[in-house]
């Protein structure tokens, strides 16, 4: 029984949806711009590490090259989207 | 909400549309049941996973598209024959356009492209199906979901007419208020969760389950290419999915993401849509850089000449297709800065592009040519995608942009990259692997006559444009005055539109000619190609490959020909296969109810509708279902049957 039940996913499931109330608390409650957005941004880096690791299985491949590969990939993608958005919309807007 | 405000009134050409929608759906009711064709039609093609199937679900699926939204173009086609033309009014013009680009990208040539490497690519690799055959079968009818979708907003609530792009503040609830926009936003997104699910599959299909021998570097081109699209598939998707959520959350909830008050930003829906608009253009184009580089080399009885080279290019185009999306909207208020990089990078993708090229006309160089259909498709590509390159260079420099930006030029430009680039490739590779899959060649002289038909046509639609571009036409406008001076050139392109319109039809009447009359054949290998999916048997079985071939070249079965190498070693093994499933169709159905409640804002049944999703999946969870397992005998019958032994 203890092999079949999923405790990684149902571990995980519980942290985002914390993580997820904690990030609300931010709006919820009047704090200033530092604070919000330092809570964000420890919510967002613990969130990844949820998802990559509880749901990804990240650590239980045997290949190490496709995984670097598929996050050198996405951090680009992510990291483009992210700061290109930024760059068109308010840095370089006029 | 009152019954008028429900169905489309007012339009006798909707009414007429209405009319016969009842009439097919009436005629397919009762053939199926006069013929008793419900019990096959659900055993063998609703509940399949077979790869083969889903591909020619696929395929059918965009067949169908092409045709609404060729009947899109040729009404708009028509409107602007002559100056002041009163056949669509103002709204409806916008409906039309707004579908026409909906469906031909997102319903007509994702599924073309889809459904072609469903049915090739496991054969390609040497696979007996793709890595979760179930999880196909979904992406198939969400697909399938969302399509119905969108299409049935014409004749209920009413099209969207905000443009394909969607642009916020038109697309708002204060500017688009019926529901048309609701099924944009819900229909696009169910298709696309299909779309995404297909990315994950044929990444997992390609990189675990290649023949033995099979490494990376040598695997056919279009595999190659179809690695790539779903790499970009997976990650450009996401976008358009939290995209289309914020819309959904704008326009149902009274959320501000795109408004112009209240911290809303407009221009954020331009920059999202296109961070995933552009890589999607390439997510059409590479599988076509495939399926000709297939082509050529197979009809130039030649191996493709640059193989790392195109391999490479293709990695750079991916990762270049996520850093140029500003260049759609240079004229909407950036500074230099902005407009300078984006120029740039845009630039920088026509030389592995220029690459392409130049390795296509290598392998063409000094090969002994053969002039099938799908080469005609193939070598017509070529000059007509390189006027299309190039326009799109002086499209990409930002400062001329501003004269262009929006005309009819543009307009031009991306027919010119769109319809030799994709739909040049999605009917190159149908006929090209159309006798795999059924066992006979569509009929060769038919064919010829439908390339130069729709190759003339293509050219005499959409050259005009380009002047009218150069000359002031804007796109989109529904109708314009004599003293323009755009009459006579608009002319000729409406003649060129019915042109390509009877080259489609005759596209058709080959296949229903071919399935009566075309000769079968008796090899599995009609065009004496080089790569593993000719090495079986045509019409497929199953199971694919009654033994796993072993891989030692580019092109295996070439050199297997040429006796250097044994592709098949070993005897008959028992072969595990996936079971058929209705689930994935039912799931689909409660998809579309859902989606369908959520644009009438109907809550309740929204809800119910939300349950069931989540009921069905956790049935699929709790499911125990190991397939089922062909035994060595019926494996011996089948292929002596296939090889025409009598039993």
């Amino acid at each position: 029984m203890k092999k079949l039940f999923p405790v990684h996913h149902v571990m995980g499931y519980v942290f985002s949806l914390v993580l997820s109330v904690v990030a609300l608390s931010v709006i919820l409650w009047d704090m200033s711009l530092a604070v919000g957005m330092t809570i964000l941004i420890i919510c967002a880096a613990i969130q990844m590490g949820v998802q990559l690791f509880m749901f990804m299985h990240i650590g239980e491949t045997g290949t190490k090259t496709s995984l670097y590969t598929n996050i050198a990939y996405a951090l680009f993608v992510g990291l483009v989207t992210v700061f290109g958005t930024l760059f068109t919309m308010i840095w370089g807007y006029q | 909400m009152k019954w008028d405000e429900f169905f489309v009134t007012g339009e006798p050409m909707i009414y007429g549309a209405m009319v016969s929608i009842v009439v097919v759906s009436l005629a397919i009711v009762i053939g199926l049941t006069y013929f008793k064709k419900w019990g096959y039609l659900w055993r063998e093609w609703l509940t399949t996973v077979d790869h083969k199937r889903i591909g020619i679900m696929y395929i059918i699926s965009a067949l169908l598209m092409l045709f609404r939204g060729g009947v899109d173009g040729l009404l708009m086609r028509s409107q602007l024959a002559i100056p002041e033309n009163g056949l669509l009014d103002a709204q409806h013009y916008n409906e039309i356009f707004t579908t026409h680009g909906v469906v031909m990208i997102l319903f007509m040539a994702m599924p073309f492209i889809i459904g072609l490497m469903n049915v090739v690519v496991p054969l390609q690799i040497g696979a007996r199906d793709v890595a979760f055959p179930r999880l196909n079968a979904v992406s198939f009818w969400l697909f399938f979901a969302g399509a119905m979708l969108f299409n049935l907003s014409f004749v209920i609530g009413g099209s969207p007419d905000a443009g394909w792009t969607a642009y916020f503040p038109l697309a708002s609830n204060e500017f688009s208020p019926t529901v048309g926009m609701n099924y944009y936003s819900i229909a696009i997104q169910i298709a696309g969760i299909g779309t995404l699910m297909t990315g994950v599959n044929f990444i997992a299909t390609i990189l675990k389950m290649r023949a033995p021998g099979m490494t990376l570097m040598k695997m056919p081109m279009f595999t190659w290419s179809i690695l790539i699209t779903s790499v970009i598939i997976l990650f450009a998707f996401p976008v358009l999915t939290v995209a289309l959520a914020l819309m959904m959350f704008d326009r149902l909830f009274g959320s501000q993401f795109f408004t112009m008050a209240n911290g809303g930003m407009d221009m954020l829906w331009a920059n999202l849509f296109w961070v995933w608009g552009h890589p999607e253009v390439y997510i059409v184009i590479l599988p076509a850089f495939g399926i000709f580089s297939e082509v050529i080399s197979t009809f130039s009885r030649k191996n493709l000449y640059g193989y790392a080279s195109m391999v490479g290019s293709m990695v750079v185009i991916s990762l270049l297709s996520f850093v140029v999306w500003a260049h759609h909207f240079y004229t909407m208020g950036h500074g230099a800065m902005v407009n300078g990089v984006f120029s740039i990078t845009t630039m920088l993708i026509a030389v592995p592009t220029g690459v392409k090229i130049f390795n296509w006309l290598l392998t063409l160089h000094k090969g002994r040519i053969e002039f099938t259909t799908p080469m005609l498709y193939s070598l017509a590509f070529i000059p007509i995608f390189t006027i299309g390159g190039v326009t799109g260079v002086m499209l990409a420099m930002a400062s001329a942009d501003y004269q262009y930006h929006n005309t009819m030029f543009l307009v031009a430009h991306f027919h010119y990259v769109l319809i030799p680039g994709t739909v040049f490739a999605v009917l190159a590779g149908f006929y090209y692997w159309f006798p795999k899959l059924f066992g006979f060649r569509l009929n060769e002289r038919q064919g010829k006559l439908a390339f130069w038909l729709i190759a003339v046509s293509f050219n005499v639609t959409f050259m005009p444009l380009f002047f009218l571009g150069l000359k002031g036409m804007t796109r989109r406008m529904y109708t314009y005055s004599a003293d323009t001076g755009f009459g006579p050139l608009n002319l000729i392109a409406t003649i060129g539109a019915f042109g390509l319109a009877l080259g489609f039809i005759l596209l058709v009447y080959n296949i229903y000619w071919s399935f009566r009359y075309a000769p079968r054949e008796t090899s599995g290998d009609p065009w004496n190609a080089r790569t593993l999916e000719w090495s079986t048997h045509s019409p497929i079985p199953d199971y694919n490959f009654a033994i796993v071939p072993t891989v030692t070249g580019r092109d295996p079965f070439w050199e297997h020909k040429k006796g250097g190498h044994q592709l098949y070693k070993g005897k008959y093994e028992e072969i595990h296969m996936p079971s058929n499933s209705g689930q994935p169709i039912i799931l689909a159905g409660i998809f579309f109810l859902f989606g369908f409640s959520m644009v009438f804002s109907w809550w309740v049944p929204a809800i119910i509708a939300g349950i069931g999703i989540i009921v069905m999946m956790a049935v699929r969870s709790f499911e125990r279902d190991h397939g089922y397992h062909i035994p060595v005998r019926e494996i011996e019958e089948t292929e002596a049957r296939l090889r025409g032994e009598q039993a």
